[in-house]
C-alpha cells in the first residue's frame, strides 16, 4: 500500500483545476458546461485548503472551505438566473452564438 | 473590542442595505424613495468616515484581519462619494430607459460594501469575501435592462470571465495559505520564505486574478464587450468605482506580505502595466462606439496606474492613488457628456452622433473639449499632472523603458481623443439634441470640468492628502 500524503492531494486539486480551466476554454458548445467547470476550479482549490489544513494543523484553512462553499452556491444561483435571462432574448445557450457585441 | 466604531460604515451600510430590501418588498412603487434613501445612506457613511480618519497609526480589528488606517479612509471615501454622484446620475437614465426598480440602487450599495470590505481587507478570507461580495452584485447589474440582449449578454460575458478569475486567484490564495501557513497578511509577510517556488506560483494566480477585475492587458476581453452592452450608469459605475477598490488591494497585497519578493512580481506588474498602455492606446483608433472607446481608454489608463504601483516606492504608489482619483473626476466628466446626448426619449452612443454639436451646444462640447484634453494629458490640465507624477516616480527609479512607453504610448493616445474633438467642432452638424438635463448632470459635468481646469492653481491639495499614505 502506498501512504497517501500532502502531494497526492495536491496533485488531484491541480488535475481537477485543469481540468476546470481547460473545459472553460475549449467548450464550444454549452454555457452549462461552463457553469460546471467554475464549480470544479472552485472544488480543486477547496481540495488543496482542506489537505492544506490538516497538513499544517490549522483550522482556518477548512472555514475558508466553508466560505467558498456558501459563495459557490450563490455564484451558481446568479450564473443561471442570468443564463435564463440570456435564452429567453435570444432563444439559444450555444456559445459559438453569444457574438452580438463585436467590434 | 473597544476599536469597533472603526467598521461602523460598513455596519450601518449593511443594515440600510437590509432594511431598504424589506422597504422595496412592503411598499408598492417606492423606487425613487429608495434611490433617494440610497444617496443619503452613501453621504452619511462617507461622512462616519471622513469623521474618524486616522493619521499615522494603523488599528486593526478582529484578529488582524481588517486594518483601517489613512489609505483605507481615503480610498472608501473616494468610493463612496464616486458611487453617490454615479447614483445620483443613473436616477433620470433609468426612468427613460424604463428600468427603475428598487433593486438598482440597494446592488450598488451591495457591491459598494463589497469594496469597502476589500479596501480594508488584512486576511485572505476577508479579501475573498469582500471581492465576491461586490463581483456578485455587479454581475446583476451588468444585466440590469434585463429585456435587452445586449445587456444580457454582457452580464453573462461578465459572469464567466469574472467567476473564472476568482477561480484562478483562489487557488493563487489556497497556495499562499498551505506555503506559508496562514491567511493573515502580516503573519504571512514575517513566515515567508523566499526561496519556496510554490508562493511565487500563488503570487502569479492571484494577480492574474486582480488583473481581470481591474482589466488590464492580456485579462482585458471583456472590458469592451461588457462595457458597450451595459446600461450606460452601469458602464460609468464599471470604469471608475471597482477599480479604486481593485488598485488598493494590488497595493495592500503586494505591499504588505510580499514585499519581499518584490523581483518576482515587480517584472509581472511592468508587463502588465506596459502591455495595458499600448493595447488601449492602439485598439481604441478603430472604435466607433463611444462605450467601446471609452472601454479601451480605460485600459490604457490602467496601465498608467500600474506603472506607478510597479516602482516599488512610496512615491510610485502615492502617484498611481493621485492618478485613479484624477481618472475618476475625467470619467464622470466624460460619462456626463454622453448621458446628455439625448433626443426624444433615445440615448446615442456613436461617435458620428457626435458630428458637429459644437453649433448647437456650445458649452457641452467646450467641456467635452477639456475633458478629453485632459484624458489625453495635456497641459495646464488635470490629467497632465495625473500622468506627470506616474512619469516621475517612474524615472527616480530609473526604469527609464517603462516611462518611454508611457510617453509614446500617450501620443498614440492622443490622436483618437483628438479625432473625437475634430469630429465635435469640424464635421457636418446634425440635429439638435435635447436640453432638458437633470440637475445633477448639470451638476457633475460642471463639477468634473471645474475642477479639471483648475487643478493646476491648487496641485498641492490632492498632492499633500496623498503624500501622507505611506505603505513601505
Amino acid at each position: 500500500m502506498i501512504d497517501i500524503g500532502l502531494g497526492h492531494y495536491l496533485t488531484l486539486g491541480a488535475i481537477i483545476f485543469s481540468i476546470g480551466v481547460i473545459g472553460i476554454f475549449l467548450n464550444r458548445k454549452n454555457i452549462i458546461v461552463i457553469l460546471m467547470s467554475i464549480e470544479l476550479i472552485l472544488l480543486a482549490v477547496n481540495i488543496n485548503l482542506v489537505a492544506f489544513s490538516i497538513y499544517l494543523n490549522d483550522l482556518s484553512g477548512q472555514i475558508f472551505t466553508l466560505f467558498i462553499l456558501t459563495v459557490a452556491a450563490a455564484e451558481a444561483a446568479i450564473g443561471l438566473a442570468i443564463i435564463v435571462v440570456y435564452f429567453r432574448n435570444s432563444g439559444t445557450i450555444r456559445v459559438e452564438e453569444i457574438d452580438k457585441l463585436k467590434g | 473590542m473597544e476599536n469597533l466604531h472603526f467598521v461602523l460604515p460598513e455596519i450601518f451600510l449593511s443594515l440600510s442595505i437590509m432594511f431598504l430590501l424589506i422597504l422595496g418588498v412592503f411598499k408598492k412603487d417606492s423606487s425613487i424613495l429608495i434611490h433617494n434613501i440610497s444617496l443619503i445612506v452613501l453621504l452619511i457613511s462617507a461622512v462616519i468616515i471622513f469623521n474618524e480618519i486616522i493619521e499615522i497609526e494603523k488599528i486593526y480589528l478582529f484578529n488582524g484581519s481588517i486594518v483601517i488606517d489613512y489609505l483605507s479612509s481615503f480610498m472608501k471615501i473616494i468610493t463612496l462619494l464616486a458611487a453617490f454622484i454615479v447614483l445620483a446620475i443613473s436616477k433620470s437614465y433609468l426612468k427613460i430607459i424604463k428600468i427603475l426598480k428598487i433593486e438598482y440602487p440597494i446592488l450598488i450599495l451591495s457591491s459598494i460594501l463589497g469594496m469597502m470590505i476589500m479596501i480594508s481587507s488584512n486576511d485572505l478570507i476577508v479579501f475573498y469575501m469582500g471581492l465576491e461580495l461586490q463581483s456578485l452584485a455587479l454581475y446583476v447589474l451588468a444585466t440590469f435592462n434585463r429585456n435587452n440582449l445586449k445587456s444580457s449578454e454582457a452580464g453573462l460575458k461578465y459572469f464567466v470571465l469574472s467567476a473564472l478569475s476568482s477561480g484562478l486567484l483562489l487557488y493563487g490564495c489556497s497556495l499562499i495559505y498551505g506555503f506559508s501557513g496562514s491567511t493573515n497578511f502580516d503573519t504571512i509577510a514575517v513566515q515567508l520564505n523566499s526561496n519556496e517556488y510554490a508562493l511565487t506560483f500563488g503570487i502569479v494566480f492571484i494577480l492574474v486574478g486582480l488583473a481581470f477585475k481591474i482589466s488590464a492587458v492580456p485579462f482585458h476581453m471583456w472590458a469592451p464587450d461588457v462595457y458597450e452592452g451595459s446600461p450606460t450608469t452601469v458602464t460609468l459605475f464599471f470604469t471608475m468605482v471597482p477599480k479604486i477598490a481593485a488598485l488598493t488591494v494590488f497595493i495592500r497585497f503586494l505591499y504588505v506580505p510580499f514585499l519581499n519578493l518584490i523581483d518576482q512580481w515587480q517584472m509581472i506588474l511592468v508587463f502588465l502595466s506596459i502591455a495595458s498602455m499600448l493595447f488601449g492606446a492602439i485598439a481604441a483608433i478603430g472604435q466607433t462606439n463611444i462605450k467601446r472607446l471609452i472601454a479601451y481608454s480605460s485600459i490604457g489608463h490602467i496601465g498608467y496606474a500600474l506603472a506607478g504601483l510597479a516602482s516599488s516606492s512610496n512615491d510610485g504608489i502615492q502617484s498611481s492613488i493621485m492618478y485613479i482619483t484624477i481618472y475618476v473626476i475625467m470619467n464622470l466628466g466624460l460619462f456626463s457628456c454622453l448621458l446628455m446626448m439625448k433626443r426624444n426619449n433615445e440615448y446615442y452612443e456613436n461617435l458620428e452622433d457626435l458630428s458637429g454639436i459644437s453649433k448647437h451646444h456650445p458649452l457641452l462640447s467646450l467641456s467635452l473639449l477639456i475633458i478629453l484634453f485632459s484624458l489625453a494629458g495635456i497641459p495646464p490640465l488635470a490629467g497632465f499632472f495625473a500622468k506627470f507624477y506616474i512619469f516621475k516616480a517612474v524615472i527616480e527609479q530609473s526604469m527609464y523603458f517603462l516611462a518611454i512607453v508611457g510617453l509614446l504610448s500617450t501620443v498614440v493616445a492622443a490622436f483618437y481623443y483628438l479625432r473625437i474633438i475634430k469630429i465635435i467642432y469640424f464635421d457636418p452638424e446634425k440635429e439638435k439634441y435635447d436640453q432638458n438635463h437633470s440637475p445633477w448632470l448639470k451638476f457633475s459635468l460642471t463639477f468634473s470640468t471645474i475642477l479639471i481646469l483648475f487643478y493646476f492653481i491648487f496641485p498641492s491639495q490632492l498632492v499633500e492628502i496623498v503624500s501622507r499614505i505611506n505603505i513601505i
